[in-house]
This record gives C-alpha cells, sequence and structure tokens, in this order.
C-alpha cells in the first residue's frame, strides 16, 4: 500500500502505544480505563489494517464494548466512597532495572520468533473449506476443524458465569444520577435493532466475517443497555428459572454434536457427513444467545436475586 | 478513476475538517458542556459525509444503505449519550461555564 | 509489517512492566489485558506472513479474546469485593460479607 499505508500504520502503532501507556500509568483511574476502551477501537483498526475483519468485529464489540462496561460498572463501585480514586502508593519505576531487562526479553523473543519455521496452515484451509459446511475460513476453523477450542471456551464463560455467581448476590443495577426518558426510550428504539444485526452477524457468518461471537457480544450489549435503562433481569430463580438454562445451551450443544458422533461410531467431535452447513448454523445459533446471556450475566457481577436488589461491598 | 470514485473521494475528503474541529472544540472548550456541543454536531454531520461518500464510492447500493443505517444509529447514541452526561453533570452540580 | 512486530514487542513490555509494578489491582488488570492484545498482534502478524492468510490464528486470537474478557470479568468482580472488605474493616462487621445469599 506503499508510504500512505506505511504513516498510517506508524501514526496508528503510536497512538496505541501512548494508550497503552496512559492506561497502565495514568494517576486517575477513570483516566486509565476510558485510555483502554479507546485503546481497544483503535486496536480494531489494526486488525482491519492486518487483514483480520472476524478479529476486528469482536474486538470492538468485546474487547472495547464488553470488557469497558465492566471496567466501568466496577470503576462505579471502587470510586464512591473516596471520589476519584488516585494512585497513592504507586512505586516509582527503576528505570535503570527495565530497560536493559526489557530490551533483553524483547530481544530473546524476537530472535527465538524469527527462527520458528511459520508454514502456514492457510493451503490446507483453503483445500478442506468445501468439506466444512461453510464458506468463510475462519468460522470453518471455528466451529467445525477446531470445534474442540470453541467448546471449551464457551465452557470457560460458563465457568466464569458461575465464579461470578457463586461469590453473591447482584448489587443493584446503575441508574442515571437525573432519570431522563431518554435511556428507557432508546432501549425500546434500539433492542430491535440489536436483535436485527446480531441475527445478521449470525446469518453472515457462514459466508463473510461474523458470526456468532460478534452477534452474541451485540446482543449482550442490547441485554445491558436495557438493564440500564430500567428492565429487571428476567434470570431471578423461581419464576423464570428454567432461562437460566440458556446460560448452558452453547455448551450443551456443543457437546451433544461431539459426543453424538461417538455414538453413532464415528470419531469423536465428527459431523455426520452432509449435515455439516446446517449443524453449524445451528450450534451458531445456540453459542451466540449463550454468549450474550453470558456476557449480561458477567456484567451483572452476581447473582440475580428474586427478593430485590441488595447493596453488596458496602 | 470513475465519476463515483471521484464524488466519493471528495465527499470523504469534506467530512474530515468536521472531525478535526470537533476534536479541537473538545481540546480547547472550557467545560462538559461546551464540549459536548462541538463533539455531537461536528462528528455527527463529519460521520454522515464520509459514509455518503465511502457508499457512493462503492458503487453498491445495499452497502450504502448499511453505512446510513450505521449513520442513523450513530446519531442516537451520541445525541442520547450527550444528553444523559449533559444531565449528570447537572445533577453533579458543574455550572455551565459563564455562570 | 515490521510497524506491527515492533507494536507488540512495546506493547508487551508496557503491559509486563504494568502488570508486576502497579500496585492499584485494576490498573493491574488493564495491564494484563494490553499484555493479552500484545500476544494477539504476534499471532496475526504471523498469520499475515504466512503465503494465503492463515485462519487459524485468527481463530485462536477470537477464542483469546473471549477467555480474555471472562477474565477479566472474574478479577473485576474479586476486586470489588476485596474493595469492599478492605474498606469495611472499621465499619460495622458483617457489613461486607454476603453469606446469606438468596
Amino acid at each position: 500500500m506503499g508510504t500512505a499505508g506505511v504513516m498510517f500504520d506508524g501514526l496508528l502503532a503510536l497512538a496505541l502505544v501512548w494508550l497503552a501507556w496512559q492506561a497502565t500509568r495514568a494517576a486517575d483511574l477513570f483516566h486509565a480505563v476510558v485510555s483502554f476502551i479507546v485503546f481497544g477501537l483503535l486496536m480494531a483498526l489494526a486488525w482491519v489494517r492486518l487483514e483480520a475483519p472476524d478479529i476486528a468485529l469482536a474486538e470492538a464489540a468485546i474487547g472495547a464494548g464488553a470488557t469497558g462496561a465492566l471496567l466501568l460498572s466496577a470503576l462505579d463501585r471502587l470510586a464512591t466512597r473516596d471520589g476519584r480514586r488516585r494512585a497513592l502508593y504507586e512505586p516509582a519505576t527503576a528505570w535503570g532495572f527495565w530497560i536493559p531487562a526489557g530490551g533483553a526479553l524483547l530481544g530473546g523473543l524476537t530472535l527465538a520468533a524469527w527462527q520458528l519455521p511459520a508454514p502456514g496452515l492457510g493451503d490446507e484451509v483453503l483445500a478442506a473449506l468445501k468439506l466444512s459446511g461453510v464458506d468463510h475460513p475462519v468460522t470453518a476453523v471455528l466451529l467445525n476443524f477446531r470445534a474442540l477450542d470453541t467448546l471449551l471456551e464457551i465452557g470457560v464463560l460458563l465457568l466464569a458465569a458461575v465464579t461470578i455467581w457463586s461469590l453473591g448476590p447482584a448489587p443493584s443495577p446503575l441508574v442515571p444520577a437525573m432519570p431522563s426518558p431518554a435511556l428507557p426510550a432508546l432501549g425500546r428504539l434500539l433492542f430491535p435493532v440489536f436483535v436485527l444485526v446480531s441475527g445478521y452477524l449470525l446469518w453472515r457468518g457462514s459466508h463473510a466475517p461474523g458470526g456468532a461471537f460478534p452477534a452474541g457480544a451485540v446482543l449482550g450489549a442490547g441485554a445491558i443497555l436495557m438493564l440500564l435503562a430500567g428492565a429487571r433481569p428476567w434470570i431471578r430463580s423461581s419464576e423464570h428459572g428454567p432461562w437460566r438454562w440458556i446460560l448452558s445451551l452453547g455448551l450443551a450443544m456443543l457437546l451433544a454434536a461431539a459426543v453424538s458422533g461417538t455414538l453413532a461410531g464415528q470419531a469423536f467431535f465428527q459431523y455426520p457427513p452432509g449435515t455439516a452447513g446446517p449443524l453449524i448454523l445451528l450450534l451458531e445459533v445456540a453459542a451466540g444467545l449463550s454468549i450474550a446471556l453470558l456476557l449480561f450475566a458477567l456484567y451483572l457481577r452476581g447473582e440475580p436475586c428474586e427478593h430485590g436488589y441488595r447493596e453488596s461491598g458496602r | 478513476m470513475t465519476a463515483a470514485q471521484w464524488i466519493g473521494g471528495l465527499l470523504v475528503f469534506a467530512g474530515i475538517p468536521f472531525f478535526l474541529l470537533g476534536t479541537l472544540g473538545l481540546l480547547r472548550f472550557p467545560d462538559v458542556y461546551t464540549r459536548l456541543h462541538a463533539l455531537a454536531k461536528a462528528d455527527n454531520v463529519g460521520l454522515g459525509l464520509v459514509c455518503i461518500g465511502l457508499g457512493i464510492q462503492s458503487g453498491s447500493v445495499a452497502l450504502l444503505l448499511k453505512l446510513m443505517l450505521i449513520w442513523v444509529l450513530m446519531l442516537i447514541a451520541s445525541a442520547t449519550a450527550a444528553g444523559l452526561i449533559a444531565r449528570t453533570a447537572l445533577a453533579r452540580g458543574l455550572r455551565p461555564w459563564g455562570t | 509489517m515490521t510497524v506491527y512486530l515492533s507494536l507488540a514487542g512495546v506493547l508487551f513490555l508496557i503491559g509486563l512492566h504494568g502488570f508486576f509494578t502497579a500496585r492499584n489491582l485494576l490498573r493491574r488488570l488493564l495491564a494484563l489485558n494490553v499484555l493479552t492484545t500484545a500476544v494477539f498482534l504476534l499471532f496475526v502478524v504471523m498469520a499475515r506472513l504466512a503465503d494465503p492468510l492463515d485462519p487459524v490464528p485468527h481463530a485462536i486470537v477470537l477464542t483469546g479474546i473471549v477467555v480474555t474478557v471472562s477474565t477479566t470479568a472474574v478479577a473485576l468482580a474479586l476486586v470489588v469485593r476485596i474493595a469492599g472488605r478492605v474498606r469495611d474493616d472499621d465499619a460495622d462487621a458483617g457489613g461486607g460479607s454476603r453469606g446469606d445469599a438468596g
């Protein structure tokens, strides 16, 4: 792309380094968190420059969106008592140690990385793409060739939600300081758009960048918006108990797909021939729904309890 | 380059000064309310011009419509966010500059 | 490509330094996230350098992003509980414990 491309990359790299420095070293925590959110957004640009549009979608939705929401929600809990938390006891940086040590580490890693063989699996994936049931290589790898990784990843997400639920009841959701009709109106207006965009991203994953992860993240962000607009999370226990099973739907369907192969006499996680396409779509829908609810459960930061909400950690 | 690409490129270039002015306002204005004003107005128009320019440059109506949808969603989100930030700032007691 | 490789290296160092030396737990979490982003950058640059674009590291990085957000969420929940407990030392006893979860 020539000098314009290199200049753009250089500027982007400088901005990313400065933002990362602010995120780790800014005195004001709010400053650090906002720098990190902008860092996530600029990283999405970097992923596009590196020809990784799926990762760009996931970084913008999950890395900047979901992580940003989580950080801001936690920061509010941390900063309530003594105002904006400042870095009281940060030790002075021992430049004399870090610059040589960092340089040595970087040099060693670069040398090792340079000598690694990097054959690349692009040819093999493209050759087997027709058999996989989808047209997009990354989706084929995620949900067919390396579906075990996806199963384990959704398992980790479920485990994180269970860990957070076991820590105690959810603190009451944040409401704006001055109640405004704008936020509920926005929630009512935008939630159908969230569902539409998420469905579109899911369907698009079979032939273009998209898939279950950005779709789940967008739907989860919609759920968080509804929570901020005043909706009560409906996965409280007694009356809506069965809906909690949707949280494990993704893992359950992936496990079922994996084990059904062995039961039918084939290898573990081998899809029946000819059904790979519809099966992958089904798995993506289940995974997307699970990811959306799990991200929402992570944001709640506790178990939604049925007798109203209690302040915790005060 | 075809006519569509020229017009598209021109529109994208026309959107850039809006972003620059919005950022300048963000850096130089005295308080939250004036900064919100600069950001909301400048960035919305700038994004609209960039979206229309990119849509025309691509030559596909579907892509143009999708970019327009992105612009409309961004308008809604930024307007609501600006309103909420201003309300919260007022509730916290931040007086507008000059009062 | 060298720009992105050196960016990955610098971000890795910033993240590592922040993770080891920050006192505040939230700042340590932010440094951890920067560290994981640097590693993902390295993956994707290696994928880009292969001759037909290699999609397997892309899938691995997507998995990594989701695992990172799970880790961050659990760590944040723990940090908030720790902060609440540390502050309630002089407050009424039992203010920080949530043994009677609904």
